[in-house]
């Protein structure tokens, strides 16, 4: 069956567009997350979306599953493919459609780099906000599919709060129009439901941005710190004062050390902890923040303060925690990053308790956290050629998580579910919630057959797992069978 | 579950017992908006309270039936502010601001209800609790249900709980104001938010005079605020010596003259929407919002003609205050008597079955009123 399904498959693509050899099928095997491997039936490079959706009609007719993939940067194991089931690359839809800038809108293709938005507008004195570490690489329709953050969150909003309108293949084959160039739209806020659906509800053929305009100045500030807990008194302080800054980072000893090792970046060898504070707006605006935020880190006690004079020094204060993963790449042959967030208050908390599980599990684990939005990034450094290591270091990583949920927070602050945190849904959300999931996911999908077992997981699983949520000592369907 | 939650949820499960529907109500502040409501009242306003607030964290949770009033004064207190700055309009909940989704003049700058809405709790059409999002700002565990339920009427469920981010209160807030004329105005509130000003709203009102008035609100520190107001020109609004909310207010609340008219359209439209000829003019412009996305057309008009037009131009319509004689059909003479039924644009086909399809997800029993969207 397959072989007549890649044949129907060949009348719709170009020769190039189809991968079917083992070869050609391995640099798709895995995206990011790459702990985690599988070869797809086949790959499928459409460049318009009438081919998206005449391929879909086809996996449709022959109830094959269908796994998009943009650019394959994504850390959850969103678009590993599956067992059988056809990789729907959309890297080849990769034009600007239009730019607006009266407006401030641009129109685009799912497979357009998320920075080339940003490049593509520069002239007009333009940007896209949201901007995750892997911006030169990622692709704007998976930035959606994933709802992505960056390091400007706290201002500037995730992927869903810079997005105005999608048009989105389901299953089914109709074509809808989701949002518009308007504010508002009627009918329930499908542009919410879709942003960060996990490429379980549609694929993305069309997306239009939000653009903002460039801030007249941005500067940055690095404060060190003694302690872990000093920083996290000085991140709610600056939240205090009435600031809100672009980004609002922190790094700790271990990554502080690593990061400093591999791009030399300046950072305080002595430190327990550093932040990193960029203020940006009209000019008076920044040089206000940075005299308050200098006095509160100050008054917090920070044994070092340094402010970026011009560009180049903000950039080498910001290149020390880009590089923070790679970084880890030097220190140790592999590293697992986590991404729970927790309100900043836990932070103490939530360290401590990473320092534990890092202790107890004989792994080291650094930590580079979003400050100013609560969400953490601890990276577990461990060896995938010592037998066991990676299952320890999943193990670990499901006790962080629960750390996590335990504190207030969530499992995921902006790298989605995918396939790595699967388990963890059992624990953040109760059997009701995960019915709705399902349910929706039915509205869009009917037959599953859109990236199945990704980011909700079935009850059998969470059954399985023997974390089974039970309130007020009833299960919601007592009368259905649980194993 | 508390006993406000269980004796909710006992009445939902009659209702579906009884085929009975209900109608969830609030301070009941915007009962002309939507359609008309027909289910017998489930009122939430016992299940009123603060649930949790910090000031460092950024977030509001309170539950849903708390008075708007009682949790911007607590923000105020704290020199907080909600961002979307959502209308009143009389005694608004917690709970009806989520669910009728309705923000005011900053939204195109600051953003949106459903944009400040990071988690909800919700008894849908079963009587079930369910909790969705969180109390973090940054979370994408499971699909964004929360969002889903901003501007949903209370056709999905009733909004038991609601965690919103907050913002700093700017540290000064003055308002310029211009004489302009309506195309105009809309042009050079789009020119000027393509430049990094710190403008929180703009409006153009009709007026009494012959162009009409253009008003600029910028916020942030006084030495940005005042550097703006040179850049801009156009003379102070208002009282000079503080920082003057009359007119933002007024515009939110829908207290200005221009709002009087009846019935009163609200069109959601792009920002810089301009019409080719002028056939193809929006009619009777009163007020125009949110830098020009948001136009608000007074006086007796066409249902069929104004959602066409609206679609037309990218948008959609909402006859948001009806006249004494309720929504008319055009027919090419205006009023005719017989009504529309509804009074938000109409869905396209795909996007009605799609919104069909939620609503029974969480609501399968048709228990909820879902004629008011």
């Amino acid at each position: 069956m397959s072989a007549e399904f890649i044949g129907f498959l060949r009348r719709v693509l170009a020769p190039d567009a189809l991968l079917t050899e083992p070869e050609q099928l391995a640099p798709y095997e895995c995206d990011a997350l790459s702990a985690y491997r599988q070869l797809p039936l086949a790959v499928a490079l459409p460049s318009t979306a009438e081919q998206i959706a005449e391929v879909m009609q086809l996996c449709k007719a022959f109830q094959i599953a269908v796994v998009a993939r943009g650019h394959g940067t994504g850390l959850s194991g969103g678009a590993l493919p599956l067992k059988g089931a056809l990789l729907l690359s959309l890297a080849r839809l990769n034009k600007i459609l239009s730019i607006d800038p009266l407006a401030r809108t641009a129109t685009v293709q799912p497979g357009v780099r998320n920075l080339a938005i940003s490049e593509a507008v520069a002239g007009h004195g333009l940007y896209y906000a949201p901007d995750p570490s892997s911006q030169i690489a990622c692709s704007i329709g998976g930035n959606v599919a994933e709802n992505s953050g960056g390091i400007h969150c706290l201002k500037y909003g995730l992927t869903v709060h810079n997005i105005l309108a999608l048009r989105v293949i389901t299953m089914d084959g109709d074509i809808l129009a989701i949002g518009s160039h308007a504010l508002d739209a009627p009918g329930y806020d499908l542009l919410a439901l879709m942003t960060g659906s996990e490429g379980m509800l549609g694929v993305i053929v069309e997306v239009t941005v939000r653009l903002l305009p460039k801030p007249e100045r941005a500067q940055v500030m690095l404060a060190a710190f003694d302690s872990v807990e000093q920083a996290g008194i000085a991140v709610g302080e600056i939240i205090a004062a009435g600031i809100i800054p672009a980004g609002l980072e922190m790094m700790d000893k271990l990554a502080i050390h690593a990061a400093e090792q591999y791009v030399h970046a300046g950072y305080p060898m002595h430190a327990a902890a550093i932040l990193l504070v960029e203020i940006d707006g009209v000019n008076e605006e920044v040089s206000h923040g940075i005299r308050v935020v200098h006095d509160v880190v100050k008054a917090c006690g920070a044994t070092e303060i340094h402010t970026a004079t011009d560009s180049e020094q903000r950039a080498r204060l910001w290149a020390g925690r880009k590089a923070a993963f790679p970084a880890m790449g030097r220190i140790s042959p592999d590293y697992y990053c986590m991404d729970g967030t927790i309100p900043r208050k836990q932070l103490p908390t939530v360290l401590q308790r990473i320092a534990e599980l890092s202790a107890e599990y004989g792994l080291r684990v650094a930590n580079v956290f979003h400050a100013g939005d609560g969400n953490l990034h601890p990276l577990i450094l461990y060896d995938a050629n010592v037998p066991d290591e990676l299952h320890k270091t999943e193990q670990l990583g499901g006790k962080i998580l629960q750390a996590c949920i335990d504190a207030g927070g969530t499992i995921t602050g902006e790298h989605g579910v995918g396939i790595e945190k699967i388990d963890q849904m059992c624990a953040q959300f109760a059997t009701p919630e995960l019915e709705i999931f399902h349910a929706l996911k039915s509205a869009f999908d009917p037959q599953g057959l859109l990236n199945p077992g990704k980011a909700v997981p079935s009850l059998y699983r969470c059954a399985e797992l023997g974390a089974m949520h039970v309130h007020g000592g009833k299960l919601a369907h007592p009368e259905l069978p649980r194993f | 579950m508390n006993d406000w939650l269980e004796q909710a949820s006992d009445r939902i499960k009659q209702a579906v017992a009884d085929k009975q529907t209900l109608t969830i109500r609030g301070g009941n502040s915007k009962h002309f908006y939507g359609n008309a409501a027909s289910g017998s009242v489930l009122s939430t306003l016992a299940n009123s309270g603060i649930v949790d607030y910090k000031p460092r964290e950024l977030t509001i949770t309170a539950l849903a039936g708390t008075p708007l009033s009682e949790i911007e004064s607590l923000l105020a207190q704290n020199n907080q502010i909600l961002p979307f700055e959502p209308p009143h309009f009389g005694t608004a909940t917690w709970g009806g601001c989520v669910a009728s989704g309705l923000s005011g003049p900053s939204r195109p700058y600051r953003g949106a209800v459903r944009d400040a809405v990071l988690g909800v709790s919700l008894l849908d059409g079963r009587g079930q609790h369910l909790h969705f999002g969180g109390r973090v700002i940054k979370n994408v565990a499971g699909y964004d249900v929360s969002r889903l339920m901003a501007g949903s009427m209370g056709t999905l469920g009733v909004l038991t709980e609601i965690t919103c981010k907050v913002l700093p209160r700017p540290e000064c807030e003055r308002t310029v104001v211009l004489d302009s004329d309506r195309n105009i105005a809309i042009h050079t509130m789009n020119m000027l938010a393509t430049k990094p000003l710190p403008i929180s709203a703009t409006a153009w009102r009709r007026g009494e005079g012959v162009l009409g008035q253009m008003l600029i609100r910028l916020s942030g520190t006084e030495s940005a605020v005042v550097a703006a107001m040179k850049q801009i020109g156009g003379t102070r609004f208002g009282d000079t010596t503080s920082n003057d909310t009359t007119f933002w207010d007024d515009l939110k609340e829908h207290r200005l003259a221009e709002f009087a008219a009846r019935p009163l359209w609200r069109v959601s439209v792009p920002a810089t929407t301009q019409a080719r000829s002028a056939a193809l003019e929006f009619p009777n412009v009163v007020m125009v919002e949110w830098g020009g996305a948001l136009r608000w057309l007074g006086g007796d008009l066409p249902a069929d003609y104004i959602f066409c037009l609206a679609a037309h131009m990218g948008g959609h319509a909402t006859l948001f205050y009806q006249g004494d004689n309720g929504l008319h059909e055009a027919n090419g003479e205006g009023i005719t008597g017989q009504e529309v039924v509804n009074v938000f644009s109409p869905l396209t086909l795909p996007m009605a079955e799609m919104n069909q399809r939620i609503r029974q997800i969480f609501d399968p029993h048709g228990v909820f009123d879902a004629n008011r969207l």
